[in-house]
């Protein structure tokens, strides 16, 4: 019999021993905590106010952690859920507005643990609780305001040029514009293509025009960028909302998956997400007559909109706008120092702030009134002509004045918005600001909500039916295999420790219960490997090898069975992670993973195992107890 | 536990059990073009929401509440224990389709103040239509790519043996959510994924072991050496089932209401899987009328190879 190489049995050692550190931070359950971040991105918690947060739990009574840094927040851990409930409460109030308060849980990994970089298991929303979101960009508003825009570029760069046109219009993807005659048209060549660098010109033809597309690469830019662009601004407000471990992440063409882990108020977290909220600055124009405002009919470059909360009352504003929503730098929210009402203070870009001062220089004592446009986007089914089901984006935009004031004096990169109706209305304003606004319209196509109490159920229904299966599978093998089943048990829990410190160790991995349920099929699957070995041993012996002829033998000959049964489940898991979505590529995942570490064990393991009983530093045996 | 081979007849009763496997496709397959599947929300878009009150809830009660805020087409039914309760509303061509399930919650606990919300779904119809594709093309493509390598696996009567051994499985499993209408979801997809793995895999255990002993035995009978085969690879086929049905038991009584499909699919699927590794893929050997023959040259493959 040769020699079982003794690198295989350090191999199996160092793999164990490895993954069982790794696997160990699963043991420890997670403390409930508060989690506390600065509400601007990348703000710091400054120790002060790590200090007042301490000592304002203190004061309550509430015994509590030291206060960690855990990336850019601070984690204080506290002792029950009912004192994480109530020190959110007491932070929020201690820290004031700065700061966004979370509730969280904090893991209690031994520091010596977290020294090796050891962390527990990500759960899945279906274990944890919590809100799962899918959003589409609507693409078709991107476009049509890209090219309304460049429509308006147009017209200014023939008007620029001194090229007279008869019309520039936009059809979809294409804009069209018309000339008198040929001359003009071929004037007016150069400085547009110059001009509408993303839109490809056609050649020119018979009568006098020049046609201009958007061209698929153009198109493509632009859907990236939108979708990056709402990807970065949901991520802002997804900090703003406070949520621990939120995951904001691009998914396909034009969509983006918002995961808020541990969210039981789904119903805030989507208003604060389905919406784009943008303000405009405009001046006010008062010279219109209430009949004529009452008509509805606005003279030319005015515009009319109702008052927010006061019914009946419309403001005539101009149709430009000073400063937009997207040059907001920030937004807090304040109390008047006066009255003490709440208050909404903006910061501006230079752009923004530019505008901002030569229209008000111009205009102190005028009125400027703050539009608050609020974009809502759903899809739904329609039937085409043709009878086919078609998705169609319906998007509905509220447009009103919330505060109409008089200028008075040059504003600058910094003033204030007042007259909003209650601290909540503020503070929310101010949110939405501060999150800047959203390139396109989002809406939610795919909900997954999880309370808090489900993700609990799921958990102790995962680890009930492990641990029966596994009972289940331990005796039938012992019964069956007596000694050798023993060994190829006790390389089933090895692969267990094996595939939860695999687990551990790969970062973007998850559990979730479909996952839980990999492993335990995988339990009931890895012994196959052994039931092949065991059954071509017994065989050997019937033919009458030796015992230690037969175990070789054994391994030997069922070795590409094996690969044959691993192979085909391996695909499957493949074919599955690819096509499956959140829970369902969990279970690929553990799949994936129980049938490599497996037929380690099952292979390798057991075999060590076997030589260790029966091999060379043992006495020849006579038979084996299989 | 008996260590001598075993010697059962099974080629004897393989006739009546083509015949019976050959009726089961059939009528599987009716079913699943008149009756179709029972799709669940992935597929279909709509609504689920789950609650849970701490006493039992009456369905009638919580059906009525619903039609009067507009909720008339709800399917309301105990989920698991009667004091959980599933409501699924079919997709509606409306604005708010996305607030639904958070309506149809605020509805029922203004009957029932202490009702908890543990779930709600929210599928939108372009993804339901997408998921229905992408699941149905991975279906097809596990079932291809299953094809290729048994292609390279045997190359010869065996693959086609195997592989119809495995649409065999499939479709009866199938056939029987059809039959039920239990519902068809991703989990249960995924079911479907892994027993086509798992199926395969048992196949090519008994056809692996028929070709070695075409090729080694001084037997020339097809019969006795195919029957001979599966004896020997017996104990293996259900002890390796037993084990799988064991953890899926497990599954389907403590897993929760979420597993219970996909324990219901994988269950009958190893079930059939062990039967059609037996019976289907022989049927089809001798169909094609496999002798000795067919191994007279020998195959690049060598099949006892070294670890």
């Amino acid at each position: 019999m040769t020699r079982y190489p003794r690198w295989k049995f350090f191999l199996l050692l160092a793999a164990l021993v490895v993954c069982g550190l790794y696997a160990l931070p699963n043991l420890y359950p997670d403390a409930p905590a508060i989690q506390i971040s600065h509400s601007e991105a990348g703000g710091e918690v400054s120790d002060v106010a790590r200090q007042r947060v301490l000592g304002a739990l203190d004061d309550a009574g509430l015994s509590h952690g030291d206060g960690e840094i855990v990336g850019s927040s601070l984690l204080v851990r506290m002792g029950d859920t009912e004192a994480q409930l109530r020190a959110k409460d007491i932070a929020a109030a201690t820290l004031g507005d700065n700061y966004v308060v979370a509730l969280n849980l904090a893991a209690t990994t031994p520091q010596w643990l977290r020294e090796i970089g050891a962390s527990p298991m990500n759960l899945g929303l279906d274990l944890r609780g919590g809100v799962h979101f899918l959003l589409q960009v609507d693409m078709d508003s991107v476009v049509k305001s890209r090219m309304e825009a460049w429509e308006g570029t147009a017209k200014l760069t023939l008007r620029d040029a001194g090229v007279r046109y008869r019309a520039v219009s936009v059809d979809g993807t294409t804009l069209t514009a018309t000339f008198a005659d040929q001359v003009a048209a071929d004037a007016a060549r150069a400085p547009l293509r110059q001009a509408l660098d993303k839109l490809a010109m056609q050649p020119a033809g018979d009568s006098p025009k020049i046609v201009m597309t958007l061209n698929e690469t153009a198109l493509k830019e632009m859907q990236d960028y939108a979708v990056d662009q709402n990807r970065t601004a949901l991520n802002k407000r997804v900090n703003e909302l406070g949520v621990a471990e939120a995951v904001v992440q691009r998914q396909g063409a034009d969509r983006i998956v918002v995961q808020l882990p541990g969210i039981q108020d789904a119903a805030t977290a989507r208003r604060i997400l389905g919406r784009t909220a943008t303000l405009e600055f405009r001046l006010v124009d008062n010279s219109v007559s209430s009949a004529r405002l009452r008509s509805g009919m606005a003279p030319p470059g005015l515009e009319f909109f109702p008052f927010k909360g006061q019914e009946g009352r419309i403001v005539a504003l101009n149709k430009s706008s000073i400063a937009t929503g997207d040059q907001v730098i920030d937004a807090k929210m304040g109390f008047d120092q006066q009255n003490g009402q709440p208050e909404v203070n903006v910061t501006l870009d230079s752009d923004g702030a530019r505008r901002m001062q030569r229209v008000t220089g111009k205009n102190v004592g005028n009125p400027m009134g703050v539009l608050f446009i609020e974009t809502k986007t759903d899809v739904k089914k329609v039937i085409d002509e043709d009878g086919n089901s078609v998705d169609q984006m319906t998007s509905s935009t509220d447009k009103y004045v919330i505060n109409v004031a008089t200028i008075q004096s040059t504003l600058g990169s910094r003033f204030r918005i007042t007259g909003l109706d209650n601290p909540a209305e503020a503070s929310e304003l101010a949110l939405l600001l501060r999150a800047g606004s959203l390139a396109a319209p989002v809406s939610i196509v795919e909900e997954r909500t999880v309370g808090p109490s489900l993700g609990a159920e799921n958990i102790e229904a995962g680890l009930k039916s492990m641990a029966l299966g596994l009972s289940l599978v331990l005796v039938f093998m012992m019964i069956w295999y007596k000694l050798f089943g023993l060994i190829a048990n006790v390389a089933l829990l090895g692969n267990l420790v094996i595939i939860v410190g695999v687990m551990s160790l790969i970062p973007g991995a998850t559990m979730t219960l479909p996952g839980i349920a990999g492993i335990v099929l995988t339990v009931g699957m890895a012994v196959d490997a052994n039931v092949l070995i065991f059954e071509r041993i017994r065989e050997d012996l019937r033919r009458g090898l030796s015992p230690r002829q037969a175990i070789e033998e054994g391994y030997a000959r069922a070795f590409t069975t094996i690969l044959d049964a691993n192979i085909t489940t391996l695909i499957v898991a493949v074919i599955l992670f690819a096509a499956g979505t959140g829970s369902v590529q969990g279970f690929a995942v553990t799949l994936f993973i129980g049938i490599l570490t497996s037929m380690f064990t099952a292979i390798i393991g057991t075999r060590a195992m076997a030589e260790m009983i029966y091999g060379r530093g043992a006495r020849a045996p006579s038979k084996l107890s299989i | 536990m008996s260590k001598a081979p075993m010697n059962i007849n099974f080629m004897a009763a393989r006739k009546p059990l083509g015949i019976l496997s050959l009726a089961l496709v059939i009528i599987s397959v009716a079913l699943l073009l008149t009756r179709g599947l029972n799709l669940g929300l992935d597929f279909t878009g709509g609504t689920t929401v789950v609650v849970k009150s701490p006493v039992d809830v009456e369905l009638s009660q919580a059906r009525e509440d619903l039609a009067q805020a507009g909720f008339g087409d709800a399917v309301v039914q105990h989920y698991g224990s009667p004091k959980e309760v599933n409501i699924r509303v079919a997709p509606k061509d409306d604005v708010d389709a996305d607030k639904v399930g958070h309506n149809v919650f605020n509805v029922l606990k203004e009957h029932n103040a202490d009702l908890e919300l543990l779930k709600v779904e929210f599928v939108g119809p372009q993804v339901g239509d997408e998921l229905r594709d992408e699941s149905g093309t991975a279906m097809l493509l596990a079932l291809g790519l299953m094809m290729v390598y048994v292609w390279f696996r045997f190359s010869n009567k065996f693959g086609v043996a195997t592989v119809l051994a495995l649409f065999h499985d499939v479709i009866i499993v199938l056939g029987l959510f059809s039959l039920v209408q239990w519902p068809f979801d991703l989990t249960v997809l995924a079911a479907v994924l892994a027993l086509i793995g798992y199926s395969l895999n048992d196949s090519i255990v008994v056809a692996d072991r028929i070709r070695e002993d075409f090729r080694n035995s001084r037997q020339t009978d097809p019969v006795a050496i195919i029957n001979g085969a599966v004896n020997q690879t017996l104990t293996r086929t259900i002890n390796t089932s037993v084990t799988t049905l064991l953890v899926l038991v497990a599954l389907y009584f403590f897993g929760g209401e979420v597993m219970r499909a996909f324990s219901e699919a994988l269950l009958v699927g190893v079930a059939v899987g062990t039967y059609s590794s037996i019976y289907v893929v022989t049927n089809i050997l001798f169909m094609m009328k496999v002798s000795k023959e067919d191994f007279m040259i020998p195959e690049p493959e060598e099949v006892d190879e070294m670890p």
